[in-house]
């Protein structure tokens, strides 16, 4: 069970989010200029990586709130927490 | 002491160092891999191959996997896919000599809810137009061929029925991976164990060999079978999947007698259960939501998992968990599998079998091998190509493969 520090609320268990999948997929500019190839990439195809993953998370039985999670897929350690609308920190920097 | 101890049996493989050229390398030494270089030999002529695996054989998900067979799915592609990994597996014991405990005890769906009724019963309808044998059973008949089964109406969940395909059954896992590795072994395929693929060498856009942790390996073709790690090997590689990779929880029990037929699954409450020929009672759950290489998951989906094994079968209540593990699952999002051609020319790829990947072992290597071998895909994979994403002919099993994949 992973313990998850929502931003507004403070850490709770996991069984109090539900998971949003990978984050920063932004919808397209200007849709019309798509090709079947970028629709793909766009609805399909997201990052897998084994190791650092952006990730977003709701707090469904807390705030509601969406927010932003860096988590490693391996070792399922959260290195980052951070709202909705902000960068994610730089690996060992501030 | 040693004098009294009877010699080794004979080893069902040998643990050849690579070569340095084979005509085809296929990575990942489980159940499909073994399967794709078995039929790349039997079927296509195709012998000096290797197949790399990291681990140990058969030692991801091929051991992890809850070993249900059936090929009941909802749409004309998949049961194609299915139904021939099914007519496969009913003779593979006779092929390769080796009594695998293929036991063809049937497969329940349940029903729950009036929208379950309706899918099942129209999957049912498919199932049959596409000459798989289905039938729906009532509660009654359900509870005839599971005794133990909780078919009351005090369930928050009752059992309103049930689809049943008789010719469905189990396995025993590791046997189909030692009797393919066997018979690989037999025909000249090397199997090479301990053996990382770090890295692929192109010329241009073909693949022309692989690096690995045991030395670079050329080769002219290669087939990626790694399930949950396909992407990492398609970054090497150049290129990107449209997997996700999730843990997948299952659990055993301490050994009982007999108490359990056939093999029982329930989507709407979503575990299945069946009882290997030891005694353990065998269940699944749920994939965990999150994105998860890490072969284990979480407690309180094991948890759900047993509240429905237990409403369904009281008689579980006062069993105990032996064993809980996890496996890493490669999702797609249509629910399908990709056994394909990619961007790289003579590399292909088999991936995105999820959850369901064990009953298609025979039916994907079969599959893959003949487009591995003749760089176009069988009529049975065609479908299954990575371009439906992109032209929207996808095979949305999401629920109509009588459990969430």
């Amino acid at each position: 069970m992973l313990l998850i520090e929502c931003p507004y609320c403070g850490p709770r268990d996991e069984t109090e989010y539900h998971y949003g999948g990978e984050a920063h997929v932004p919808y397209p500019e200007d849709p019309f200029e798509l090709s079947d190839r970028e629709w793909a990439e766009y609805l399909f195809y997201r990052n897998n990586p084994k190791g650092l993953l952006k990730e977003r998370w709701v707090h469904t039985v807390g705030c509601r709130r969406w927010f932003n999670v860096v988590r490693d897929t391996a070792s399922y350690e959260i290195t980052a927490v951070y709202r909705m609308g902000e960068n994610a920190p730089q690996p060992g920097g501030q | 002491m040693a004098d009294l101890l009877p010699e080794h049996p004979d080893f069902l493989w040998h643990n050849p160092d690579p070569k340095p050229s084979y005509d085809a390398v296929v990575v990942g030494g489980g159940g499909h891999g073994l399967a794709t270089a078995y039929y790349l030999a039997k079927n296509h002529g195709i012998t000096n191959v290797a197949v790399l695996e990291r681990g140990w054989l058969a030692g991801g998900n091929m051991a992890r996997n809850t070993t249900i067979i059936r090929s009941n799915y909802l749409w004309d592609e998949s049961a194609a896919m299915y139904e021939h990994s099914l007519k496969l597996w009913e003779g593979l014991p006779e092929e390769l000599e080796y009594d695998f405990l293929f036991s063809q005890r049937g497969v329940m769906n349940l029903a729950h809810t009036l929208g379950d009724v309706r899918e099942s019963v129209r999957r049912v309808n498919a199932n049959k137009l596409n000459g798989i044998d289905a039938e729906w059973i009532d509660p009654q008949q359900v509870k005839e061929l599971c005794p133990i089964i909780n078919i009351q109406d005090d369930l928050r969940y009752p059992v309103m029925g049930a689809t049943y395909q008789p010719r469905a059954g189990i396995a025993k896992h590791d046997h189909v991976a030692w009797a393919f590795a066997r018979r690989c072994d037999e025909m000249g395929v090397d199997i090479i164990q301990n053996c990382e693929v770090t890295g692929f060498v192109k010329d241009g856009d073909r693949v022309v060999g692989v690096e690995t942790s045991r030395g670079r390996i050329s080769t002219g073709k290669v087939g990626l079978c790694a399930a949950g790690h396909s992407s990492v090997l398609a970054e090497l590689a150049g290129f990107r999947l449209p997997i996700q990779s999730h843990p997948l929880q299952a659990l055993v029990s301490e050994l009982h007698e007999e108490v359990h037929p056939t093999v029982v699954m329930s989507n709407h409450v979503h575990v299945y259960v069946s009882q290997a020929h030891k005694g353990e009672l065998v269940m699944g759950a749920g994939v965990d939501a999150y994105n998860g290489y890490g072969q284990r998951g979480a407690f309180h989906v094991i948890e759900e998992q047993m509240a429905a094994a237990v409403e369904l079968f009281p008689v579980f209540a006062r069993a105990h968990v032996l064993r809980t593990w996890g496996g890493i699952v490669d999702i797609t999002l249509d629910a399908s599998p990709i056994v394909s051609k990619t961007p790289v020319d003579q590399m292909y790829v088999n991936c995105g079998w999820g959850t369901g990947g064990f009953k298609g072992t025979p039916g994907a290597g079969w599959s893959f091998a003949h487009t591995i071998a003749t760089d176009e895909p069988h009529a049975l994979n065609e479908p299954f190509c990575l371009e439906r994403f992109e032209t929207g002919v996808l095979i949305d099993e999401h629920g109509a493969a009588a459990v969430a994949h």
